[in-house]
């Protein structure tokens, strides 16, 4: 099978949709590649390294299209690439199906089988092959580059000879792929960084990567089964332009990612909040394509307002990084539907069916929904999202039954400790309640014992177990005769053995931990 | 010389506190050297308070018997590998046991304690006879459980219908004899005694003998639990808080750290103990038929595919333990983490014999403990990992745990190791893994095989990658 790559035709699209080492990875899986002359320039790959990992270099474009049987773009076709095209062919590129009808009836007329690398369905399984995740991971990144290098001062807090640096505040909307990135990037750097998001869940994963989650207090949450957020009610903009507006006059980078599949993204960062803001200080617009988050961002430009603030709604795209993970997604999807020897479009596959938007001629789109849990490229899960009520409900349920057994339980258990106190002499009492008390205790202690010490763990509780040893020690007589004092004396021989030994044996083995 | 009650209350307390600190120090890796000291300072505390005390005699030979076991414990702990571990503290616990039976039979000999009457009387003879049956118990299960992990006894579940039903007969008969015992005057209950003790022990053996060898580990650390037990039964049949606080430190541990491992494969605590089936959950129903051919490959091509990955995870189990590859392995990785690869190891949960212990082998081997990393951190790296080593683990990383129902390990976590570019996995020969299953990672189309003993394995692809 033929795997063609055309360079991409629009001046501003830096990206190629195969590197020398997805080259690489295309042939083992059994393609052979063709690539336009020039394809990788822009991404800092050149034809001879394409050759060397070996791609044959075509000079035009119409040999590809016309002889390829799959061809890999990043871009989304133009009319006349599309008047290229073979019949059958299968095509995987950006499309955007729900902005572009036209795109998808034009493919169709032609008997195109394109696959929609935007619309990979945000499953486990397909994970790999996200090329949204794997784009939106290098916007965060370069939303912090960019976002520095025009702000004039360092991003982390020094004490110097030279005076004291105050640490940059960085601001984080929306912890998508994008913004996760985002968070992890500023933070390496040293900036002081503060996430928000209307999504309740994601907090944990702010946190984790090291950022403060901002919130509103207003009980609403932005989650829906799509994994992305759904728009919110007017109180809780309200509430949530209002933290904005303490924020901007504070932090010094505000990172905007939030989009909505198939809409405009929403304004969230209005003039007042720009205004607000202390000269020097930058706003990086990740979502500037999609109208950006800020009403005052100009796609694809910088610039600066009255009072001082950068705005950015234009990103490099890291093309010789953005190149490799493109590429890499698209060898996954190709593995997945069976390299070269046994390739195969199976509708009935989850991920195939929702990204073949155009099929033998027919648009495939929208596709059926197929819900996933709201942890976008995050360990993205299959659920079956209950709704909040049913929640409740039986989370309700299991706290009263819960409740009830513990409620059985305690009567049983303190109906025994009557009994036994009923019968059991004072001394025995004493003794059996500093023996509860030290279950307690001993059930506390362990309990978060971190899983590789368990082995040590085990040989000092053995060790400590030897305390037995008391027991013979308590009937040792004077009189060796005695059958007392021999018994006892094998036992504090074998109880000692244990002591020694297992102490000796943690000390040994704690010795070789190390970081 | 004798130091009055008082003080001695006040060290056993003082002991009490340094064993529970001890055993808290153990949880976390920088206080754990700190835990150990607390442990040896409340032995020795513990053990002068006791000779100290009034009414002990015999000094010269608790003298003796101390030193000699000083000798036989140092050079025994001295001498053993760390991968006899698991052997080594099972025999310990064996030596608890037997204790704690010697000191049952000593404090029911004791003349002092048939001075008392009624109720006390009557509590202190269920004492003894409950401390001996766990001791008992304790002792020969321990001993077999040594012998499996030590190889002298075979690891297959020893099972046959109606065991269940014969423990309990035992068990009821043991009471029985309870009761007797209870009943007699003097010593003369001795013979009960002694005959539960027989059964006691034949009971330690049955029970230990059921259970498979996949779940050795808990079985270890539930004799640990034992140990204590047992050591705090002692302690109630010779009026000693220090005893009763210790063991139930010990016991309560144990049973936590046994829950814990039973959670890490999914298998209940109940079935574990009572080896009812002796190897779990097994829905029944036809097995999945294995499908694909299994391939190999030879030590140049293994060293080929580490040289062009990126990306390796390295999964090591109870082979790698037995080869003692530990050594080649960390030189293996420091090599390929200087070329700027990302070498990792993951650990299962229940990997090896005992638990956490592929940690101590690798530290042993001196592998820094930030890329060892468990089952649930690695398992999402998975996908973006090119070349996973599975080095003598087998069960830990069976996808029938994930898909076949019928299979006695299903919903067992296991490391996603199928999810890599490639696997890599050394065994000595095709055979099944220590649960009995077979297993079709084997058999996947990224999985190649390399036989031969891990060490040996090991060093060739070392000398591969010198050149």
């Amino acid at each position: 099978m033929k795997v063609g790559i055309p360079s991409e035709i629009s001046p501003n699209e830096l990206r190629v949709a195969a590197t020398p080492k997805t080259v690489k990875r295309l042939i083992k899986q059994g393609f052979e590649v063709f690539i336009q002359d020039g394809a990788g320039v822009k991404s800092n790959f050149s034809n001879t390294e394409f050759k060397e990992a070996g791609a044959t270099i075509v000079d035009f474009a119409k040999d590809i299209y016309s002889n390829s049987d799959i061809v890999l773009k990043v871009q989304g076709p133009t009319n006349q690439e599309i008047d290229m095209m073979k019949e059958g062919l299968v095509l995987l590129s950006y499309l955007w199906p729900a902005q572009n009808p036209d795109l998808l009836q034009k493919l169709a007329n032609q008997k195109v089988n394109a696959i929609a690398m935007d619309s990979i369905p945000r499953i486990s399984r397909a994970q790999k092959m996200d090329v949204l995740s794997s784009m939106a991971n290098i916007a965060g990144y370069r939303a912090v580059i960019e976002g520095s290098f025009y702000f004039g001062r360092f991003l982390n807090g020094q004490i110097t000879a030279a005076g004291k640096v105050e640490p940059a505040k960085i601001l984080v909307i929306g912890a998508g792929v994008a913004g996760l990135a985002a968070i992890g990037a500023a933070n390496s750097l040293g900036a002081i960084v503060r996430a928000f998001d209307t999504r309740k869940e994601v907090a944990e994963q702010i946190e984790s990567m090291g950022a403060k989650f901002l919130t509103v207090e207003i009980d609403e949450d932005g989650a829906t089964s799509s994994g992305y957020s759904k728009e919110m009610s007017a109180a809780f903009i309200e509430a949530e332009m209002q933290l904005f507006l303490e924020q901007a006059a504070d932090v010094d980078i505000v990172i905007t990612t939030a989009q909505i599949p198939g809409k405009p993204a929403p304004k969230l960062w209005l003039d007042y909040h720009v205004a607000a803001m202390k000269p020097g200080s930058v706003v990086v617009d990740l979502a500037a394509s999609t109208g950006g988050n800020c009403t005052q961002t100009k796609n694809g430009e910088i610039c600066k307002t009255e009072n001082g603030v950068t705005i950015i709604g234009k990103l490099d795209q890291l093309p010789t990084q953005a190149s490799q993970l493109y590429g890499n997604n698209l060898c996954h999807l190709l593995d997945d539907m069976g390299k070269a020897e046994k390739f195969k479009i199976d509708m009935e596959d989850a991920i195939v069916s929702r990204a073949m938007v155009t099929y033998n001629g027919k648009i495939n789109w929208p596709p059926a929904p197929l819900p996933v849990s709201p942890t976008a490229g995050g360990n993205v899960k299959k659920v079956t999202a209950p709704t909040a009520e049913e929640i409740k409900q039986s989370e309700e349920e299991k706290s009263k039954k819960a409740a009830l057994s513990t409620l059985i339980s305690l009567c049983v258990v303190g109906g025994l400790l009557l009994f036994v106190g009923a019968f059991a002499p004072s001394a025995f009492i004493q003794h059996f309640t500093v023996f509860v008390l030290a279950v307690f205790v001993g059930w506390q202690v362990i309990s978060n014992v971190s899983h590789a010490l368990h082995t040590p763990l085990m040989a000092v509780t053995n060790a400590i177990s030897g305390i037995i040893v008391i027991g013979g020690l308590l009937q040792t007589k004077n009189n060796v005769s005695n059958i007392m004092t021999i018994l006892a004396f094998i036992a504090i021989l074998v109880a000692s053995i244990n002591i020694v030994g297992g102490f000796f044996v943690t000390h040994r083995m704690l010795k070789m931990f190390k970081k | 010389m004798h130091i009055i009650k008082e003080i001695q209350t006040a060290a056993y307390l003082f002991a009490s506190i340094l064993f529970i600190l001890s055993l808290s120090g153990l949880s976390s890796q920088e206080s754990a050297k700190r835990g150990v000291l607390y442990g040896i300072v409340g032995m020795i505390v513990a053990i002068i308070a006791t000779v100290m005390g009034q009414g002990v005699e015999g000094h010269v030979y608790i003298m003796i018997a101390i030193a000699i076991a000083s000798v036989v414990g140092i050079m025994v702990a001295r001498k053993v590998e760390m991968t006899a571990m698991p052997q080594l503290v099972a025999i310990l616990h064996s030596f608890v046991g037997l204790a704690a039976v010697l000191v049952g039979f000593g404090s029911y000999l004791d003349p002092k304690s048939h001075e008392l009457t009624g109720a006390e009387h009557m509590i202190h003879l269920v004492e003894v006879f409950i401390g001996i049956f766990i001791g008992a118990i304790t002792f020969t299960g321990s001993i077999i459980a040594w012998g499996k992990l030590d190889g002298k006894v075979p690891s297959k579940p020893w099972n046959f219908a109606g065991l269940q039903i014969m423990n309990l007969i035992l068990l009821l008969i043991c009471i029985a004899l309870g009761v007797f015992f209870c009943d007699a005057e003097g010593t003369e209950g001795m013979l009960f005694l002694g005959i539960m003790t027989a059964i006691a022990s034949f009971i330690g053996v049955v029970l230990v003998m059921a259970i498979g060898g996949g779940d050795m580990p808990v079985v270890v650390s539930m004799l640990n639990s034992y140990s204590g037990w047992a050591a705090s039964a002692a302690g109630f049949m010779l009026r000693n808080d220090l005893l009763i606080v210790t063991g139930a430190l010990v016991g309560s541990s144990g049973a936590i750290l046994s829950m814990h491992m039973c959670h890490a494969m999914n298998r209940s605590f109940f079935s574990v103990i009572f080896a009812s089936g002796g190897s779990g959950s097994s829905k029944g129903g036809e097995k999945k038929a294995i499908e694909g051919e299994v391939t190999s490959l030879n030590h140049d091509e293994v060293a080929t595919l580490l040289k062009e990955a990126k990306s390796v995870v390295i999964v090591p189990g109870y082979g790698m333990a037995v080869a003692k590859a530990q050594y080649p392995i960390y030189e293996l990785v420091q090599i390929l983490r200087k070329q700027g690869k990302n070498v990792r190891f993951a650990i299962h949960p229940v990997a090896g014999r005992l638990p956490g212990h592929m940690n101590v082998l690798l530290a042993e081997a001196n592998v820094p403990y930030d890329v060892v990393l468990e089952m649930d951190e690695i398992n999402e790296d998975m996908p973006e990992t090119d070349v996973v080593m599975v080095i003598g683990a087998n069960d830990v990383v069976n996808p029938s745990a994930q898909d076949d129902p019928a299979s006695s390990i299903y919903g067992m976590p296991v490391i996603e190791v199928w999810k890599a570019e490639k696997v890599i996995i050394m065994k000595r020969s095709m055979s099944a893994g220590y649960s009995g299953e077979d297993n079709p990672l084997f058999y996947k189309s990224n999985s190649e095989m390399l036989y031969g003993d891990a060490k040996d394995s090991v060093d060739k692809i070392l000398n591969n990658l010198k050149k």
